[in-house]
């Protein structure tokens, strides 16, 4: 049961995926990103992490995403009015996405997929013992990126700010 | 195993079909609350007292001619209506509608999961319920539409803040995510409105803004916009917009009672020791019965207040209801740790 689960749910992940970068309307693409981050989030429920899934989906689905589609529907991207990409633009592009392939397979090399074994039901990703480990191990890191969110935001908010004349 | 899939299956269907009827009869009760506030008589053509009015209005809807404009994205012109209405109804899948059914010894649970991270999933909902407008006003490719579809998401982006931070307060006092916990939790009239009348100030307000009702309607203001997001729609895909909306009114009363007002608990009924069945039919009705008066609240203040004007909105959101709820979860914080 799991096991069909597991595999719909990928190769519905996969296609999403897929579709982002091959939409021709920026609009499409935002939202088959979310899709995408759906699929996700029930690879989460699957590892038995519902926290880590429901936040996956209020802060990706809910929120990032949501300024993403504000930006692209304000910007009224169409295909239309594409324009062609300079040539520089399309090196840069294909030299970093390269990288990023390179790296990605080394990281699937080193590690052993040649089964795909169950989930093991752990409950780490339930609330109480998420919340036990970031504020007892790791609570540094936890308290410093917060402060990197409050310096982000301060920063916004200057830089929002009107200057009065 | 197969009777709790089948009876959680007809529970689905219930809840469902209660959710569309009790919106369809929203649509004539906020109709006949507007006219009594406006010193009239309201629909009484259709039927006795007007009740087939849901009917007539929903025929009328169905029949009307449909346009889908020629330069409009046809694929998410049609989608946008269908994701607002689908979250309206997802919301339902974690309220506890009342205590356990007992048959022959297996518990039935009227709730259709009872996760453990409940509100946070009504809060996810709550947060991609922005899609179906978006969408929908994105693909009408009207510029009044693309206006009232970047307002009314911008307006419930606001205010989503305020309302998950003055339910951290609650979170703090029940100490469980879980609805049918932090509904337990108020037994014998321990309602969390007496021990967070802030908070609940601010969920409610938030609550307002969420639904898009007014006085927070900024996203349908005729005056400025038209039709606001749905101003290209028309017949039944209209009628999605307009329905979905009285679903989350209905659903959002249900969790505004749940959260604050006991749930299914009243107090005396828990001591009276009502058999397990008939106990159940209480708690249901006692839920439905403060749910109801929620959704005449709604109406109550639509027709009592004006609309806000955008600024004022935003400003209400961001630098009013933000400080208050975070000042809400810091004088719990306090109290819970150091008076309880």
């Amino acid at each position: 049961m799991s096991h069909y689960l597991f595999y719909i749910l990928s190769t519905l992940s996969i296609i999403s995926a897929l579709l982002v970068v091959f939409s021709r309307v920026p609009v499409y693409s935002v939202l088959w990103l979310v899709v995408c981050f759906f699929t996700i989030a029930g690879h989460y429920i699957m590892l038995n992490a519902q926290f880590l899934a429901i936040v996956h989906i209020i802060v990706y689905a809910g929120a990032i995403m949501v300024l993403f589609l504000f930006v692209v529907m304000l910007l009224n991207l169409n295909k239309e009015n594409e324009q062609h990409k300079i040539n520089w633009v399309k090196f840069a592009a294909v030299i970093s996405g390269g990288i990023l392939f390179l790296t990605l397979i080394a990281a699937m090399k080193s590690s052993d997929l040649g089964t795909y074994s169950l989930p093991i039901k752990s409950e780490i990703g339930f609330v109480q013992n998420v919340g036990m480990k970031l504020f007892t191990d790791y609570v540094l890191p936890f308290e410093l990126s917060s402060v990197l969110f409050l310096s982000a935001m301060i920063g916004a908010v200057v830089l929002a700010k009107k200057e009065k004349s | 195993m197969l009777v709790a899939i089948l009876f959680k299956t007809i529970l689905i269907g219930i809840i469902f079909l209660v959710s569309l009827g009790i919106a369809a009869y929203s649509t004539y009760a906020e109709r006949k609350v507007a006219a009594f506030m406006q010193d009239r008589v309201g629909p009484d053509r259709a039927g006795p007292f007007g009740l087939l009015q849901p009917i007539a209005d929903g025929v009328k809807m169905f029949t009307k001619e449909e346009i889908i404009p020629n330069a409009s994205d046809r694929i998410l012109f049609i989608l946008g209506p269908c994701v607002f209405m689908l979250t309206a109804l997802m919301m339902s899948a974690v309220v506890p509608w009342g205590k356990s059914f007992e048959f022959g010894g297996v518990e039935f649970s009227l709730q259709v999961a009872d996760i453990n991270i409940g509100i946070l999933y009504i809060m996810a909902i709550a947060s991609i319920g922005v899609y179906g407008i978006m969408i929908g006003g994105w693909a009408s490719n009207n510029k009044y539409s693309l206006l009232g579809a970047i307002r009314a998401s911008s307006q419930m982006i606001s205010y989503e803040l305020a309302m998950g931070m003055s339910i951290v307060a609650i979170i703090l006092m029940t100490g469980s995510l879980s609805l049918r916990e932090i509904v337990d939790g108020q037994m014998h009239g321990h309602w969390n409105v007496f021990y967070q009348p802030l908070g609940f100030l601010i969920f409610l307000i938030c609550a307002f803004a969420e639904a898009n009702r007014a006085p927070f309607d900024l996203a349908e203001c005729e005056t400025e916009l038209i039709g606001g997001y749905h101003t290209e729609f028309s017949s039944m895909k209209l009628g999605l917009y307009l329905f979905a909306e009285y679903v989350s009114m209905f659903i959002s009363s249900a969790v505004i009672s749940c959260l604050y007002f006991g749930g299914y608990h009243f107090p005396g009924i828990d001591s009276l020791d009502l058999p397990q069945n008939i106990a159940a039919i209480v708690s249901v009705a006692v839920l439905f019965a403060k749910t109801f008066f929620f959704i005449f609240f709604f109406m109550w203040i639509r027709w009592t207040i004006p609309r806000f004007r955008y600024d004022q909105l935003m400003k209400l959101g961001w630098q009013i209801l933000i400080p208050l709820s975070i000042i809400n979860i810091m004088a719990t914080g306090a109290w819970m740790t150091f008076v309880k």
